[in-house]
């Protein structure tokens, strides 16, 4: 049984899109929607985290709670950093490439649900499908709002 | 006939009447200098312009002078009565502040010069900025003030005839959200209800919304129903002890930007008791078996721990709610203007929807607006949608539009939504949008964190254009300003929250040089040569009938539908409820009658966004969701506000309105009775905290943000503990060193569904600047500021203010 990887690996991939959604909310600190968003959907991705740490130990693995979180000091260095250049239209290209990222990484932990659920039912673990069946939309809807911020930036920056 | 004091008392006297009876008539009235009506040379057909309400009423002209207004009996929103800003506002029309050339600026000063050199320099810059850049340089910021006509040509110059995707109005800051949940429900904006669904409910429901200031011939309606037998009972959410607070049966007060949970808590209690209307929520819903799912973590007790209301308040109110025979539910800024605006807004059409209180007298759903023509923005396009409440995102829709239009529809911007004003700002403020035309609004007032706003304004590099008719905070950042004529100076129509239309007709000319909004805008259309496919001028007609006329056709078949309506139908009748066809020529008094909807795939306005996120759905997805146009019942999870208080910034600070100023007072500040009655600001703090800090009663201090500073008096007041009130009305145009601006404080935030800013949920400081030596706070002692203290001095009109009532008559 590999049930005990497969949760690593979406603990690895969540945590690490914890981590993205919040890099992307400081460096983008003077588009505010972005930034408060981001954070709203960072907390989903932490929440999913310490779930899976918890399940985790039923499988055998030990996993953190918490995403590794970045020091404080960088990520003030970044808002304010955001906030200076945000009077430059450059942070705009920026912008988008970091939520064509985030959209690629959702899309990564979206597969990773896919796989738990599938090795859950095949396994018959009724606590790990309702763990993949209770997270999954929050991925999904994390894809679908990087798409859709995308599409709403993407004709601004691209044609001025 | 009485004369009486409409400042001391704003409501008048009441006429009680019971349910199912026809509301009795009382005609107001005020003329200036001792008039009577025979001094009057004519009186001429208008509605009321300063609040949402749409009052029908009369302008009286003399000498070719406004001198007064009077209620007409015969309207169905008013039956004859008028709100205090209605009988004195009329005044401002006569400031001798009134703008009268245009102006530009030159070597930094704003210069008086001709209107051909003003508009060359507009479109001038515009045409230069297109040729550079494309539509992405150019945006408009409109209002919820002007008519129909201004807002439908306006829509079709930016949308259709430029080609840009960046056109709102200030409506953003006080409607948004009530479109926004329409559409999450009914697939389609539109108001359910009706006014006269006050005359026979047994159960009103007020959510975040004050009607008593905001609306105060409405509020006059239900107090008329709570003095008459068999009163209805008042469910109030507000965390201040406004006037609805004071007659409810319950309020609930709870902590700022929770309303979510409190939401889910009521609808928790109304499920699980089983006071629903199953066959209702079967024939006619989606979404039931989700909401009731998500509802289960919310019980009273989880209501009590976040919103801070006790368990047994939800229970008792969630009772009221849930045993009503014939529901009204109303919401306006205190959902609206508060974190998480759509979500909370949408769990209170899920009352009446669940409950089957829907297209029945007395059950209904207003969803309010704050201005006068704020309707009108949003159907004729000029607010962030398409004209007619199309679709954006349905390709058959827009090639409608297309047609009626006569243009490809590749030259309609529907690539993504179009742009809201805080990211039209963002855009200027990055540099990409060039050139921002505003009319009939005040953002360097009325915008959040007012610092930020400025310095946008202020760029060299954006051609900033205002059209208004006073020189506002944002007028005098301006490269060109435009005068332009108001209410009473030129001829339009709007529409009110409940979808009444009225005929606005000209009473007497502009002052000087100024002119009507809708001949500027047909001007800067033919500066900027803007032609159909077939190279025909773009904008046809050049009078305000012409513009309505476009209109009806534009409206016809979508769910705003115009097209049985004409300017000789309103001289002969005003006051009709839209939708007016030939089947139903005399107007429709409640949409979704048997549950019928305007959410069909194909003829809806909107997919719905996620209530988090904000992403839209597309096509595939809604269809799959709701393939037969039902209601949809979408459920919400509680996300906590963005910014919570902390140990240096311990309140929640909201911000808000007061009975007698509207908006940045540019008008009812230049109204002598309203002056007076509020003339600066005041900051409201509740009797525990003021103890607790030593401060009383008029004592100045200064409330703190991370964004700013404010200096006010404190009113002791009912708000609820840990939150403090600042109204918003005060800028500095007539008090310029005045630290006073609401907005200095207030964060960048919005609702990522309706767009709407937050303005109720920053976390503020206070520190006494000077004790009150005697000098009580500013704020009214009639309305949601009353003090707690007896001894303040009580807000008086005094002779200048008496107006005259006629209580009876027919209609």
């Amino acid at each position: 049984m590999k049930l005990g990887l497969a949760i690593e690996e979406l603990h690895r991939s969540e945590s690490h899109l914890a981590r993205s959604l919040l890099a992307v909310s400081d460096r983008h600190a003077a588009d505010h929607e972005i930034f408060h968003v981001a954070r709203d959907l960072a907390g989903w991705s932490r929440r999913h985290v310490a779930e899976l740490a918890r399940t985790g130990r039923d499988f055998g693995v030990e996993l953190d709670p918490e995403p590794p979180e970045d020091p404080g000091v960088l990520e003030r260095v970044r808002q304010a950093t955001s906030d200076r250049l945000g009077r430059r239209p450059e942070p705009g290209l920026l912008l988008l490439a970091d939520l064509r990222h985030v959209h690629r990484q959702a899309a990564g932990v979206s597969l990773d649900w896919e796989l738990l659920a599938q090795a859950a039912q095949g396994a018959r673990k009724r606590e790990l499908l309702e763990l993949a069946q209770r997270c999954h939309p929050d991925t999904l809807r994390q894809m679908r709002w990087a798409n859709a911020q995308l599409k709403e930036s993407a004709t601004q920056v691209l044609t001025s | 006939m009485t004369r009486i004091d409409r400042i001391a008392d704003p409501w008048g006297t009441r006429t009680p009447y019971g349910p199912g009876e026809t509301w009795p008539v009382r005609v107001d009235r005020y003329l200036a200098d001792g008039l009577t009506d025979g001094d009057v040379d004519r009186w001429v057909p208008s509605a009321s312009i300063l609040h949402s309400n749409g009052d029908g009423l009369d302008i009286a002209v003399k000498d070719g002078r406004i001198v007064g207004v009077r209620g007409r009996a015969e309207d169905r929103v008013n039956h004859g009565r008028l709100d205090p800003k209605d009988l004195y506002g009329w005044q401002a029309n006569h400031s001798p502040d009134r703008l009268t050339r245009p102006l530009v600026r030159r070597d930094g000063e704003l210069v008086e010069t001709d209107w051909d050199t003003a508009m060359d320099a507009v479109a001038g810059r515009c045409r230069e900025l297109l040729d550079e850049q494309g539509p992405s340089a150019v945006g408009f910021y409109t209002s919820g003030q002007l008519f129909l006509e201004e807002y439908y040509t306006l829509g079709l110059i930016a949308h259709g005839g430029i080609g840009t995707n960046h056109v709102d109005g200030n409506t953003r800051l006080c409607t948004a959200t009530a479109a926004a949940a329409l559409k999450e429900t009914f697939g389609c904006d539109g108001q359910p209800g009706s006014y006269t669904d006050v005359d026979s409910a047994d159960v009103i429901a007020l959510f975040g919304h004050n009607v008593a200031e905001t609306q105060t011939v409405l509020w006059m309606r239900i107090l008329d129903r709570l003095t008459g037998p068999n009163p209805p009972a008042v469910v109030c959410v507000d965390p201040r002890e406004t006037p609805v607070a004071r007659a409810a049966t319950v309020h609930l007060a709870p902590r700022p930007g929770t309303n979510v949970v409190l939401m889910n808590a009521l609808l928790h209690e109304v499920v699980g008791n089983g006071w629903i209307d199953r066959e209702y929520v079967e024939a006619h819903t989606v979404g039931f078996e989700e909401l009731e799912k998500r509802l289960r973590d919310y019980p009273p007790e989880v209501a009590e721990q976040v919103c801070d209301v006790p368990a047994a308040q939800v229970r008792e109110a969630a009772r009221v709610l849930g045993t009503a025979q014939r529901l009204l539910s109303t919401v306006l800024q205190g959902f609206y203007q508060s974190h998480q605006a759509t979500a909370a807004a949408v769990q209170v059409n899920n009352l009446n929807v669940v409950r089957g209180m829907l297209g029945k007298p007395g059950c209904g759903i207003l969803q309010m607006n704050g201005q006068p023509t704020a309707e009108n923005t949003r159907e004729a396009g000029a607010d962030g949608d398409l004209a007619g409440f199309r679709n954006w995102s349905d390709d058959a829709q827009v090639a409608d539009l297309a047609r009626v239009w006569n243009l490809d529809p590749m030259d309609i911007p529907h690539y993504s939504p179009p742009t809201h004003a805080m990211q039209m700002f963002r855009h200027a403020e990055e540099g990409s949008l060039r050139w921002l035309y505003v009319t009939a609004t005040n953002p360097a007032v009325s915008l959040p964190e007012a610092g930020r706003i400025r310095s946008i304004l202020a760029q060299e590099r954006l051609f900033l254009v205002v059209q208004d008719l006073f020189l506002t905070e944002t007028a005098q950042l301006a490269d060109v300003v435009l005068p332009a004529a108001t209410w009473g100076e030129k001829t339009g129509t709007f529409t009110n929250v409940d979808r009444t239309v009225h005929l606005s007709e000209k009473a007497v000319d502009p002052p000087g040089e100024a002119r009507a909004d809708l001949d500027i805008l047909v001007d800067l259309a033919r500066r900027l040569d803007l032609r159909d496919k077939d190279g025909a001028p773009l904008v046809k007609w050049s009078d305000p009938e012409g513009a309505f006329e476009g209109w009806k056709e534009c409206s016809r078949g979508r769910p705003c539908d115009y097209s049985g309506l004409s300017y000789a139908r309103l001289r002969e009748h005003n006051g009709i409820q839209w939708p007016v066809t030939d089947d139903a020529p005399d107007g429709t008094e409640r949409l979704y009658v048997d549950g019928r909807f305007h959410a069909a795939p194909d003829y809806c306005e909107s997919y719905g966004r996620d209530l988090v996120t904000g992403a839209p759905l597309d096509d595939v997805e809604y269809k799959a969701l709701n393939p037969d146009g039902k209601a949809v019942l979408k459920a919400a999870e509680y996300l906590p506000p963005h910014e919570l208080p902390t140990q240096e910034y311990p309140f929640q600070l909201i911000t808000g309105r007061t009975l007698y100023q509207f908006h940045t007072r540019t008008k009812t500040a230049r109204a002598p009775q309203l002056q007076a009655a509020a003339p600066d600001v005041w900051v409201e703090m509740s009797v525990s905290d003021a103890a607790d800090r030593g401060l009383g009663e008029g004592d100045l201090l200064e409330v703190c943000t991370a964004r700013g500073r404010v200096e006010a008096r404190l009113r002791v007041s009912g708000i609820r503990p840990g939150v403090l009130f600042l109204p918003f009305h005060y800028g500095w145009w007539d008090s310029p060193d005045g630290q006073r601006a609401a907005n200095e404080l207030t964060p960048t935030d919005w609702d990522p569904v309706s767009k709407q800013p937050i303005f109720k949920t920053a976390a503020a400081a206070v520190t006494l600047l000077a004790a009150s030596g005697g000098t009580p706070s500013p704020a009214p002692t009639t309305t949601g500021s009353r003090p707690v203290a007896a001894d303040v001095p009580p807000t008086r009109g005094g002779e200048a203010a008496l107006a005259e009532e006629t209580v009876g008559g027919a209609r």
